[in-house]
Protein backbone atom coordinates (compact mmCIF):
# COMPACT_ATOMS: atom_id res chain seq x y z
CA UNK A 1 0.00 0.00 0.00
CA UNK A 2 2.93 2.38 1.06
CA UNK A 3 4.59 1.18 -1.84
CA UNK A 4 1.49 2.04 -4.27
CA UNK A 5 1.35 5.43 -3.02
CA UNK A 6 4.88 6.04 -3.32
CA UNK A 7 4.87 5.22 -6.68
CA UNK A 8 1.98 7.09 -7.53
CA UNK A 9 3.96 10.47 -5.74
CA UNK A 10 7.22 9.52 -7.22
CA UNK A 11 5.92 9.47 -11.16
CA UNK A 12 3.49 12.07 -11.05
CA UNK A 13 4.31 14.64 -8.68
CA UNK A 14 8.44 14.45 -9.07
CA UNK A 15 9.14 12.48 -12.49
CA UNK A 16 6.57 14.29 -14.57
CA UNK A 17 6.81 17.38 -13.74
CA UNK A 18 10.57 17.18 -14.17
CA UNK A 19 10.63 15.44 -17.36
CA UNK A 20 8.43 17.67 -19.50
CA UNK A 21 8.77 20.74 -17.42
CA UNK A 22 12.15 21.31 -16.84
CA UNK A 23 13.33 19.02 -19.31
CA UNK A 24 11.14 18.46 -22.13
CA UNK A 25 10.97 15.19 -24.33
CA UNK A 26 9.80 14.77 -27.33
CA UNK A 27 8.25 11.65 -28.18
CA UNK A 28 7.76 10.74 -31.83
CA UNK A 29 5.17 7.77 -33.01
CA UNK A 30 3.78 7.05 -28.92
CA UNK A 31 0.81 5.65 -30.31
CA UNK A 32 3.20 2.64 -31.22
CA UNK A 33 3.23 2.00 -27.70
CA UNK A 34 2.03 -0.70 -26.54
CA UNK A 35 -1.60 -0.50 -24.15
CA UNK A 36 -1.19 -3.77 -22.56
CA UNK A 37 1.25 -6.52 -21.62
CA UNK A 38 3.07 -8.71 -22.12
CA UNK A 39 5.87 -6.54 -23.88
CA UNK A 40 9.26 -6.02 -24.21
CA UNK A 41 10.54 -2.60 -24.53
CA UNK A 42 13.76 -2.37 -25.48
CA UNK A 43 16.16 1.62 -25.12
CA UNK A 44 19.53 2.42 -25.74
CA UNK A 45 20.75 3.09 -22.22
CA UNK A 46 23.11 6.60 -21.55
CA UNK A 47 20.91 7.93 -18.31
CA UNK A 48 18.84 6.73 -15.31
CA UNK A 49 16.34 9.37 -16.82
CA UNK A 50 15.60 6.56 -19.58
CA UNK A 51 13.77 4.12 -17.45
CA UNK A 52 11.46 7.03 -16.08
CA UNK A 53 11.04 8.77 -19.02
CA UNK A 54 10.12 5.27 -20.96
CA UNK A 55 7.64 4.40 -17.92
CA UNK A 56 5.63 7.52 -18.09
CA UNK A 57 5.36 8.00 -21.61
CA UNK A 58 3.41 4.76 -21.81
CA UNK A 59 0.19 4.89 -21.93
CA UNK A 60 -1.80 4.97 -18.26
CA UNK A 61 -3.27 1.14 -19.05
CA UNK A 62 0.29 -0.38 -19.53
CA UNK A 63 1.97 2.04 -16.30
CA UNK A 64 1.07 -0.76 -13.48
CA UNK A 65 2.40 -3.71 -15.34
CA UNK A 66 5.67 -2.06 -16.10
CA UNK A 67 8.56 -3.53 -14.92
CA UNK A 68 12.53 -1.91 -15.51
CA UNK A 69 14.84 -4.77 -15.69
CA UNK A 70 17.62 -4.22 -13.61
CA UNK A 71 21.08 -5.62 -12.06
CA UNK A 72 20.46 -7.03 -8.88
CA UNK A 73 24.14 -5.91 -8.03
CA UNK A 74 23.74 -1.96 -8.32
CA UNK A 75 19.19 -1.57 -7.45
CA UNK A 76 19.45 -4.31 -4.09
CA UNK A 77 22.27 -2.39 -2.50
CA UNK A 78 20.92 -1.68 0.92
CA UNK A 79 17.65 -1.44 2.62
CA UNK A 80 16.51 2.21 1.34
CA UNK A 81 17.21 1.44 -2.46
CA UNK A 82 15.92 -2.14 -2.07
CA UNK A 83 12.39 -0.53 -0.92
CA UNK A 84 12.58 1.94 -3.88
CA UNK A 85 13.25 -0.89 -6.79
CA UNK A 86 10.93 -2.90 -5.30
CA UNK A 87 8.19 -1.10 -4.45
CA UNK A 88 8.28 2.24 -6.62
CA UNK A 89 10.46 1.37 -9.57
CA UNK A 90 8.74 -2.24 -9.25
CA UNK A 91 11.88 -3.58 -11.16
CA UNK A 92 12.85 -7.09 -12.50
CA UNK A 93 15.89 -8.19 -10.55
CA UNK A 94 18.25 -9.68 -12.47
CA UNK A 95 22.08 -11.19 -11.45
CA UNK A 96 24.59 -10.22 -14.16
CA UNK A 97 27.55 -12.05 -11.98
CA UNK A 98 27.44 -16.00 -12.14
CA UNK A 99 28.47 -16.07 -8.57
CA UNK A 100 25.34 -14.60 -7.66
CA UNK A 101 22.92 -16.69 -8.97
CA UNK A 102 21.99 -20.32 -7.56
CA UNK A 103 23.32 -23.47 -9.20
CA UNK A 104 22.13 -23.96 -12.78
CA UNK A 105 19.55 -21.20 -12.73
CA UNK A 106 19.24 -18.48 -15.44
CA UNK A 107 19.59 -14.64 -15.45
CA UNK A 108 16.56 -14.29 -18.06
CA UNK A 109 14.29 -16.85 -15.74
CA UNK A 110 12.38 -13.81 -13.85
CA UNK A 111 12.07 -11.68 -16.94
CA UNK A 112 10.30 -15.14 -18.23
CA UNK A 113 8.68 -15.05 -15.39
CA UNK A 114 7.21 -11.20 -15.40
CA UNK A 115 6.56 -11.70 -18.98
CA UNK A 116 4.08 -15.31 -17.95
CA UNK A 117 2.36 -12.87 -15.35
CA UNK A 118 1.70 -10.44 -18.04
CA UNK A 119 4.05 -7.48 -17.40
CA UNK A 120 5.50 -5.18 -20.19
CA UNK A 121 9.23 -5.15 -19.23
CA UNK A 122 11.71 -2.57 -20.14
CA UNK A 123 15.02 -4.25 -21.72
CA UNK A 124 18.75 -2.55 -21.98
CA UNK A 125 20.42 -4.79 -24.49
CA UNK A 126 23.49 -2.52 -24.12
CA UNK A 127 23.84 -3.83 -20.07
CA UNK A 128 24.52 -0.59 -18.97
CA UNK A 129 24.62 2.85 -19.26
CA UNK A 130 28.01 3.36 -20.77
CA UNK A 131 29.73 7.04 -22.06
CA UNK A 132 26.70 9.50 -22.54
CA UNK A 133 24.92 9.40 -26.39
CA UNK A 134 27.15 6.67 -27.24
CA UNK A 135 25.31 3.50 -28.23
CA UNK A 136 27.53 0.32 -27.32
CA UNK A 137 26.84 -3.24 -29.07
CA UNK A 138 23.74 -5.28 -27.71
CA UNK A 139 24.24 -8.12 -25.50
CA UNK A 140 22.32 -11.53 -26.83
CA UNK A 141 19.98 -12.03 -23.81
CA UNK A 142 17.41 -10.04 -25.72
CA UNK A 143 17.36 -12.33 -28.57
CA UNK A 144 16.99 -15.36 -26.24
CA UNK A 145 14.58 -13.75 -24.69
CA UNK A 146 12.45 -13.05 -27.93
CA UNK A 147 12.63 -16.46 -28.61
CA UNK A 148 11.44 -17.45 -25.45
CA UNK A 149 8.54 -15.30 -26.26
CA UNK A 150 7.50 -15.25 -29.90
CA UNK A 151 4.09 -13.95 -29.55
CA UNK A 152 5.54 -11.08 -27.15
CA UNK A 153 6.19 -7.48 -29.59
CA UNK A 154 9.56 -6.41 -28.97
CA UNK A 155 9.22 -2.29 -28.86
CA UNK A 156 12.17 -0.70 -30.09
CA UNK A 157 13.03 2.73 -28.05
CA UNK A 158 15.46 5.03 -28.69
CA UNK A 159 16.10 8.09 -26.89
CA UNK A 160 18.57 11.37 -27.54
CA UNK A 161 19.61 13.21 -25.05
CA UNK A 162 19.10 12.04 -21.56
CA UNK A 163 22.39 10.95 -21.54
CA UNK A 164 23.21 14.96 -21.43
CA UNK A 165 20.41 16.27 -19.04
CA UNK A 166 21.70 13.31 -16.64
CA UNK A 167 25.38 11.35 -17.99
CA UNK A 168 26.36 8.25 -15.70
CA UNK A 169 28.30 9.57 -12.19
CA UNK A 170 26.82 12.77 -12.40
CA UNK A 171 24.20 14.47 -9.43
CA UNK A 172 23.35 17.54 -11.25
CA UNK A 173 20.11 17.57 -13.52
CA UNK A 174 20.60 20.19 -16.51
CA UNK A 175 18.20 20.81 -18.56
CA UNK A 176 18.56 20.04 -22.54
CA UNK A 177 15.23 19.34 -24.97
CA UNK A 178 15.59 15.61 -25.19
CA UNK A 179 13.98 13.22 -27.94
CA UNK A 180 12.31 9.88 -27.79
CA UNK A 181 11.97 7.56 -30.93
CA UNK A 182 9.39 4.82 -30.99
CA UNK A 183 10.16 2.25 -33.76
CA UNK A 184 7.96 -0.39 -35.10
CA UNK A 185 7.18 -3.71 -33.45
CA UNK A 186 9.58 -6.72 -34.05
CA UNK A 187 8.72 -10.50 -33.13
CA UNK A 188 11.23 -13.27 -33.12
CA UNK A 189 11.99 -14.97 -36.66
CA UNK A 190 13.36 -18.09 -35.80
CA UNK A 191 16.87 -17.19 -36.17
CA UNK A 192 19.33 -15.69 -33.45
CA UNK A 193 21.73 -13.77 -35.62
CA UNK A 194 18.42 -12.48 -37.97
CA UNK A 195 17.00 -11.21 -34.73
CA UNK A 196 19.82 -9.04 -33.78
CA UNK A 197 20.26 -7.66 -37.24
CA UNK A 198 16.82 -6.49 -37.89
CA UNK A 199 17.24 -5.11 -33.91
CA UNK A 200 20.20 -3.22 -34.70
CA UNK A 201 19.50 -2.01 -37.82
CA UNK A 202 16.32 -0.80 -36.47
CA UNK A 203 17.79 1.16 -33.53
CA UNK A 204 20.53 2.88 -36.21
CA UNK A 205 17.26 3.87 -38.13
CA UNK A 206 15.98 5.17 -35.17
CA UNK A 207 19.04 7.04 -34.48
CA UNK A 208 19.40 8.85 -37.86
CA UNK A 209 16.26 10.64 -37.62
CA UNK A 210 16.65 13.31 -35.18
CA UNK A 211 19.47 16.52 -35.24
CA UNK A 212 22.67 15.67 -33.29
CA UNK A 213 24.30 17.71 -31.50
CA UNK A 214 28.44 18.41 -30.98
CA UNK A 215 28.61 17.39 -27.50
CA UNK A 216 32.46 16.46 -26.41
CA UNK B 1 -8.83 62.53 -17.40
CA UNK B 2 -7.96 60.45 -14.66
CA UNK B 3 -3.73 60.89 -13.72
CA UNK B 4 -2.24 57.78 -14.57
CA UNK B 5 0.90 58.49 -13.81
CA UNK B 6 1.73 55.53 -11.72
CA UNK B 7 2.23 52.06 -13.65
CA UNK B 8 -1.00 50.67 -12.22
CA UNK B 9 -2.10 47.59 -12.96
CA UNK B 10 -2.99 46.04 -16.55
CA UNK B 11 -6.02 45.36 -16.11
CA UNK B 12 -7.17 48.59 -15.57
CA UNK B 13 -5.17 50.24 -18.30
CA UNK B 14 -8.00 50.50 -21.17
CA UNK B 15 -5.62 50.75 -23.97
CA UNK B 16 -4.19 47.60 -22.76
CA UNK B 17 -7.61 46.19 -23.34
CA UNK B 18 -8.73 47.65 -26.23
CA UNK B 19 -4.97 46.23 -27.39
CA UNK B 20 -5.67 42.63 -26.58
CA UNK B 21 -9.29 42.79 -27.41
CA UNK B 22 -8.09 43.82 -31.26
CA UNK B 23 -5.62 40.88 -30.94
CA UNK B 24 -8.45 38.58 -30.50
CA UNK B 25 -10.96 40.55 -33.28
CA UNK B 26 -8.21 39.67 -35.48
CA UNK B 27 -7.55 35.74 -34.49
CA UNK B 28 -11.01 35.44 -34.77
CA UNK B 29 -10.98 36.76 -38.03
CA UNK B 30 -8.01 35.10 -39.60
CA UNK B 31 -9.43 31.74 -38.17
CA UNK B 32 -13.03 32.45 -39.98
CA UNK B 33 -11.22 32.84 -43.30
CA UNK B 34 -8.77 30.01 -42.76
CA UNK B 35 -11.21 27.66 -41.61
CA UNK B 36 -13.26 28.93 -44.55
CA UNK B 37 -10.10 28.53 -47.23
CA UNK B 38 -9.81 24.99 -45.68
CA UNK B 39 -12.90 23.56 -46.18
CA UNK B 40 -12.95 24.38 -50.06
CA UNK B 41 -9.41 24.15 -50.79
CA UNK B 42 -8.63 21.34 -48.31
CA UNK B 43 -4.73 21.08 -49.82
CA UNK B 44 -1.97 20.29 -47.46
CA UNK B 45 -0.33 23.28 -47.23
CA UNK B 46 -3.09 24.70 -45.53
CA UNK B 47 -2.69 22.06 -42.85
CA UNK B 48 0.26 24.62 -41.63
CA UNK B 49 -1.76 27.33 -41.49
CA UNK B 50 -4.63 25.93 -39.58
CA UNK B 51 -1.88 24.80 -37.13
CA UNK B 52 -0.04 27.54 -37.26
CA UNK B 53 -3.30 29.48 -36.32
CA UNK B 54 -4.36 27.16 -33.36
CA UNK B 55 -0.64 27.84 -31.98
CA UNK B 56 -1.34 31.44 -31.98
CA UNK B 57 -4.38 31.32 -29.94
CA UNK B 58 -2.21 29.47 -27.13
CA UNK B 59 0.05 31.96 -27.82
CA UNK B 60 -2.06 35.21 -27.37
CA UNK B 61 -4.71 33.32 -24.76
CA UNK B 62 -1.40 32.89 -22.43
CA UNK B 63 0.11 36.55 -23.22
CA UNK B 64 -2.98 37.71 -22.39
CA UNK B 65 -4.00 36.24 -19.47
CA UNK B 66 -0.51 36.92 -18.01
CA UNK B 67 -0.51 41.11 -18.55
CA UNK B 68 -3.96 40.61 -17.12
CA UNK B 69 -3.51 38.70 -14.21
CA UNK B 70 -0.65 40.82 -12.62
CA UNK B 71 3.06 42.68 -13.07
CA UNK B 72 4.41 39.38 -11.60
CA UNK B 73 2.87 36.96 -13.41
CA UNK B 74 3.83 38.80 -16.95
CA UNK B 75 7.62 38.53 -15.43
CA UNK B 76 6.87 34.30 -14.90
CA UNK B 77 5.87 34.21 -18.42
CA UNK B 78 8.66 35.94 -19.96
CA UNK B 79 11.61 34.07 -18.11
CA UNK B 80 9.40 30.82 -19.32
CA UNK B 81 10.26 32.33 -22.89
CA UNK B 82 13.59 32.94 -22.09
CA UNK B 83 13.88 29.33 -20.37
CA UNK B 84 11.93 28.12 -23.35
CA UNK B 85 14.51 29.90 -25.54
CA UNK B 86 17.72 29.01 -23.94
CA UNK B 87 17.08 25.74 -23.50
CA UNK B 88 16.65 25.58 -26.95
CA UNK B 89 19.40 26.89 -27.72
CA UNK B 90 21.48 24.90 -25.77
CA UNK B 91 20.32 21.81 -26.94
CA UNK B 92 21.04 22.80 -30.50
CA UNK B 93 24.60 24.87 -29.81
CA UNK B 94 27.63 22.70 -29.55
CA UNK B 95 28.68 22.11 -26.01
CA UNK B 96 30.80 20.34 -24.01
CA UNK B 97 30.39 17.98 -20.95
CA UNK B 98 32.67 19.72 -18.99
CA UNK B 99 30.54 22.91 -18.84
CA UNK B 100 27.15 21.28 -17.40
CA UNK B 101 28.12 23.24 -14.53
CA UNK B 102 28.30 26.26 -16.40
CA UNK B 103 25.07 25.72 -18.12
CA UNK B 104 23.15 25.12 -15.10
CA UNK B 105 24.60 28.11 -13.84
CA UNK B 106 23.85 30.08 -16.88
CA UNK B 107 20.24 28.64 -16.15
CA UNK B 108 20.04 30.42 -12.85
CA UNK B 109 20.83 33.53 -14.38
CA UNK B 110 16.85 33.54 -15.84
CA UNK B 111 15.38 33.88 -12.30
CA UNK B 112 18.38 36.11 -11.11
CA UNK B 113 17.71 38.42 -14.25
CA UNK B 114 13.92 38.56 -14.10
CA UNK B 115 14.10 39.30 -10.19
CA UNK B 116 16.25 42.62 -10.96
CA UNK B 117 13.72 43.53 -13.24
CA UNK B 118 10.60 43.14 -10.39
CA UNK B 119 12.84 45.30 -8.17
CA UNK B 120 13.02 47.49 -10.79
CA UNK B 121 16.94 48.29 -9.89
CA UNK B 122 18.11 49.69 -13.34
CA UNK B 123 21.34 49.69 -12.83
CA UNK B 124 21.78 46.08 -11.86
CA UNK B 125 19.38 44.77 -14.69
CA UNK B 126 21.49 46.26 -17.21
CA UNK B 127 24.62 45.10 -16.05
CA UNK B 128 24.25 41.54 -14.38
CA UNK B 129 24.22 39.59 -17.71
CA UNK B 130 26.85 41.82 -19.65
CA UNK B 131 29.71 42.37 -17.00
CA UNK B 132 28.98 39.89 -13.79
CA UNK B 133 27.78 36.83 -16.07
CA UNK B 134 30.42 37.20 -18.67
CA UNK B 135 33.01 37.38 -16.42
CA UNK B 136 32.13 34.61 -14.50
CA UNK B 137 30.92 31.89 -16.94
CA UNK B 138 34.67 31.73 -18.43
CA UNK B 139 36.08 31.94 -14.81
CA UNK B 140 33.86 28.96 -14.29
CA UNK B 141 34.59 27.23 -17.16
CA UNK B 142 38.56 27.58 -16.48
CA UNK B 143 37.79 26.01 -12.96
CA UNK B 144 36.86 22.85 -15.12
CA UNK B 145 41.10 22.26 -16.54
CA UNK B 146 39.83 21.38 -19.90
CA UNK B 147 40.89 24.00 -22.84
CA UNK B 148 40.29 21.93 -25.85
CA UNK B 149 37.54 24.20 -27.22
CA UNK B 150 37.58 26.62 -25.03
CA UNK B 151 36.85 29.67 -27.32
CA UNK B 152 34.31 28.14 -28.98
CA UNK B 153 32.36 26.94 -25.86
CA UNK B 154 32.72 30.40 -24.32
CA UNK B 155 31.24 32.26 -27.55
CA UNK B 156 27.92 29.75 -27.15
CA UNK B 157 27.44 30.04 -24.16
CA UNK B 158 28.00 33.98 -24.29
CA UNK B 159 25.94 34.38 -27.26
CA UNK B 160 23.49 32.29 -26.67
CA UNK B 161 22.97 34.03 -22.31
CA UNK B 162 22.76 37.41 -24.57
CA UNK B 163 20.21 36.85 -26.82
CA UNK B 164 17.52 34.85 -25.13
CA UNK B 165 18.18 35.73 -21.41
CA UNK B 166 20.06 39.17 -21.80
CA UNK B 167 17.47 40.65 -24.52
CA UNK B 168 14.55 39.02 -23.90
CA UNK B 169 14.41 40.43 -20.22
CA UNK B 170 13.87 43.78 -21.70
CA UNK B 171 10.20 42.81 -22.18
CA UNK B 172 10.04 42.77 -18.57
CA UNK B 173 11.80 46.35 -17.60
CA UNK B 174 9.80 47.36 -20.30
CA UNK B 175 6.92 46.17 -18.19
CA UNK B 176 8.06 47.84 -15.28
CA UNK B 177 7.87 51.96 -16.76
CA UNK B 178 5.68 53.93 -15.64
CA UNK B 179 3.39 56.42 -18.00
CA UNK B 180 4.31 59.73 -18.45
CA UNK B 181 2.92 63.05 -18.68
CA UNK B 182 2.26 62.82 -22.24
CA UNK B 183 0.17 59.91 -21.98
CA UNK B 184 -1.12 58.38 -19.25
CA UNK B 185 -2.09 55.12 -20.16
CA UNK B 186 1.01 54.79 -22.51
CA UNK B 187 3.51 52.90 -19.59
CA UNK B 188 4.91 48.90 -19.30
CA UNK B 189 2.03 46.66 -20.58
CA UNK B 190 1.09 48.79 -23.23
CA UNK B 191 4.58 49.02 -24.47
CA UNK B 192 5.44 45.85 -23.89
CA UNK B 193 2.05 44.92 -26.13
CA UNK B 194 3.47 47.81 -28.36
CA UNK B 195 6.28 46.19 -29.17
CA UNK B 196 5.04 42.36 -29.21
CA UNK B 197 2.38 43.21 -32.00
CA UNK B 198 4.83 45.45 -34.24
CA UNK B 199 7.45 42.65 -34.23
CA UNK B 200 5.14 39.91 -34.69
CA UNK B 201 2.95 41.98 -37.70
CA UNK B 202 5.83 42.97 -38.95
CA UNK B 203 6.72 39.52 -39.68
CA UNK B 204 3.70 38.47 -41.06
CA UNK B 205 3.46 41.43 -43.55
CA UNK B 206 6.96 41.15 -43.99
CA UNK B 207 5.94 37.46 -45.64
CA UNK B 208 3.00 38.67 -47.44
CA UNK B 209 4.74 41.66 -48.98
CA UNK B 210 7.31 38.87 -49.99
CA UNK B 211 5.15 35.98 -51.46
CA UNK B 212 2.99 38.20 -53.33
CA UNK B 213 5.69 40.82 -54.53
CA UNK B 214 9.35 39.61 -53.67
CA UNK B 215 12.01 38.51 -56.77
CA UNK B 216 14.96 40.27 -54.96
CA UNK B 217 16.81 38.43 -52.19
CA UNK B 218 18.57 39.87 -49.44
CA UNK B 219 20.93 37.31 -48.06
CA UNK B 220 20.20 34.41 -50.20
CA UNK B 221 22.70 32.51 -48.85
CA UNK B 222 21.02 32.71 -45.44
CA UNK B 223 17.51 33.13 -45.48
CA UNK B 224 16.19 32.00 -49.08
CA UNK B 225 12.92 33.60 -48.92
CA UNK B 226 13.48 36.82 -47.53
CA UNK B 227 13.26 39.48 -50.58
CA UNK B 228 13.53 43.66 -50.52
CA UNK B 229 10.15 43.25 -51.72
CA UNK B 230 9.22 41.53 -48.30
CA UNK B 231 11.70 43.42 -46.09
CA UNK B 232 10.58 47.15 -47.53
CA UNK B 233 6.77 46.34 -47.52
CA UNK B 234 6.83 45.00 -44.20
CA UNK B 235 8.89 48.04 -42.53
CA UNK B 236 6.14 50.48 -44.14
CA UNK B 237 3.62 48.68 -43.18
CA UNK B 238 5.36 48.39 -39.22
CA UNK B 239 5.77 51.87 -39.52
CA UNK B 240 2.40 52.97 -40.28
CA UNK B 241 0.85 50.73 -37.73
CA UNK B 242 3.73 52.07 -34.99
CA UNK B 243 2.77 55.90 -35.56
CA UNK B 244 -1.13 55.07 -35.55
CA UNK B 245 -0.66 52.55 -32.30
CA UNK B 246 1.78 55.23 -30.72
CA UNK B 247 -1.04 57.85 -30.35
CA UNK B 248 -2.99 55.42 -27.83
CA UNK B 249 -0.39 52.95 -26.63
CA UNK B 250 2.97 55.23 -26.04
CA UNK B 251 4.48 58.41 -24.65
CA UNK B 252 6.11 59.07 -27.82
CA UNK B 253 5.63 61.55 -30.27
CA UNK B 254 4.26 60.76 -33.43
CA UNK B 255 8.13 61.85 -35.45
CA UNK B 256 9.66 59.52 -32.59
CA UNK B 257 7.12 56.72 -33.29
CA UNK B 258 8.13 56.79 -37.46
CA UNK B 259 11.88 55.95 -35.91
CA UNK B 260 10.61 53.64 -33.51
CA UNK B 261 8.56 51.42 -36.38
CA UNK B 262 11.22 51.90 -38.80
CA UNK B 263 13.73 50.71 -36.12
CA UNK B 264 11.19 47.52 -34.99
CA UNK B 265 10.79 46.78 -38.80
CA UNK B 266 14.23 46.64 -39.75
CA UNK B 267 15.48 45.14 -37.24
CA UNK B 268 12.85 42.23 -36.74
CA UNK B 269 14.03 41.21 -39.86
CA UNK B 270 17.91 41.31 -38.23
CA UNK B 271 16.78 39.33 -35.46
CA UNK B 272 14.88 37.05 -37.53
CA UNK B 273 17.53 36.27 -40.31
CA UNK B 274 20.11 35.85 -37.60
CA UNK B 275 18.57 33.27 -36.05
CA UNK B 276 18.22 31.95 -39.51
CA UNK B 277 22.29 31.80 -39.68
CA UNK B 278 22.56 29.98 -36.38
CA UNK B 279 20.04 27.53 -37.85
CA UNK B 280 21.93 26.70 -40.85
CA UNK B 281 25.15 27.04 -39.54
CA UNK B 282 23.87 23.89 -37.16
CA UNK B 283 22.18 22.41 -40.46
CA UNK B 284 19.12 22.52 -38.87
CA UNK B 285 14.94 23.94 -40.19
CA UNK B 286 13.57 24.42 -36.79
CA UNK B 287 14.64 25.21 -33.19
CA UNK B 288 12.31 22.24 -31.76
CA UNK B 289 8.73 21.50 -32.08
CA UNK B 290 7.60 22.99 -29.06
CA UNK B 291 4.91 25.14 -31.04
CA UNK B 292 3.05 22.82 -34.16
CA UNK B 293 3.17 25.18 -37.01
CA UNK B 294 5.69 27.69 -36.45
CA UNK B 295 8.60 25.20 -34.84
CA UNK B 296 10.49 26.17 -31.29
CA UNK B 297 10.28 29.14 -28.92
CA UNK B 298 13.12 30.84 -30.36
CA UNK B 299 11.53 30.52 -34.09
CA UNK B 300 8.97 32.78 -32.72
CA UNK B 301 10.83 35.27 -30.51
CA UNK B 302 13.93 35.52 -33.28
CA UNK B 303 12.70 39.03 -34.18
CA UNK B 304 12.07 40.44 -30.31
CA UNK B 305 15.79 39.31 -29.32
CA UNK B 306 16.85 42.41 -31.42
CA UNK B 307 13.36 44.66 -31.36
CA UNK B 308 12.73 44.21 -27.08
CA UNK B 309 16.31 45.73 -26.23
CA UNK B 310 16.33 48.47 -29.26
CA UNK B 311 12.60 49.66 -28.52
CA UNK B 312 13.46 49.36 -24.59
CA UNK B 313 16.36 51.82 -24.98
CA UNK B 314 15.00 54.40 -27.70
CA UNK B 315 11.81 54.83 -25.53
CA UNK B 316 14.17 55.12 -22.30
CA UNK B 317 16.47 57.42 -24.10
CA UNK B 318 13.80 59.81 -25.20
CA UNK B 319 10.19 59.56 -22.92
CA UNK B 320 12.14 58.61 -19.60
Amino acid sequence: MLGKIARFFFFNFFIRPMVFLYLGVNIRRSFLLPKKGPAILVANHNSHLDTVVLMIACPRSLFSHLRPVAAADYWLKGPLLTWFSTHVLNIVPIHRKKEDRPEGSDPLDSIGKALDEGSAVIFFPEGSRGEPEQMTSFKRGIAILAERHPDVPVVPVYFQGLGRALPRGEGLLVPFLCDMYVGEHLYWSGDEEEFMKRLVRRFESLSREGYKPQWE
Amino acid sequence: MIEFFERGEAVHNPVVLWALASLFVILIGATIIVNYLHSRGGSGEFDEVVQRLRTWWLIIVLLSSAILLSSNASLVFFALISFLGLKEFLTLAPTRRVDRNVLFYIYLSIPVQYMWAALEWYGMFIIFVPVYLFLFVPLRMVLGGNTTNFLKAAGVLHWGVMTTVFSLSHLAFLLMLPATESNPYGSGPALVLYVIILTQLNDVAQFIWGKTFGSRRVVPSVSPNKTWEGLLGGVLTTTTLAVVLSIWMTPMSLFQAVFAGLGIGIFGFVGDVCVSAVKRDLGIKDTSQMLPGHGGVLDRVDSLTYTAPLFFHYVYYFCY
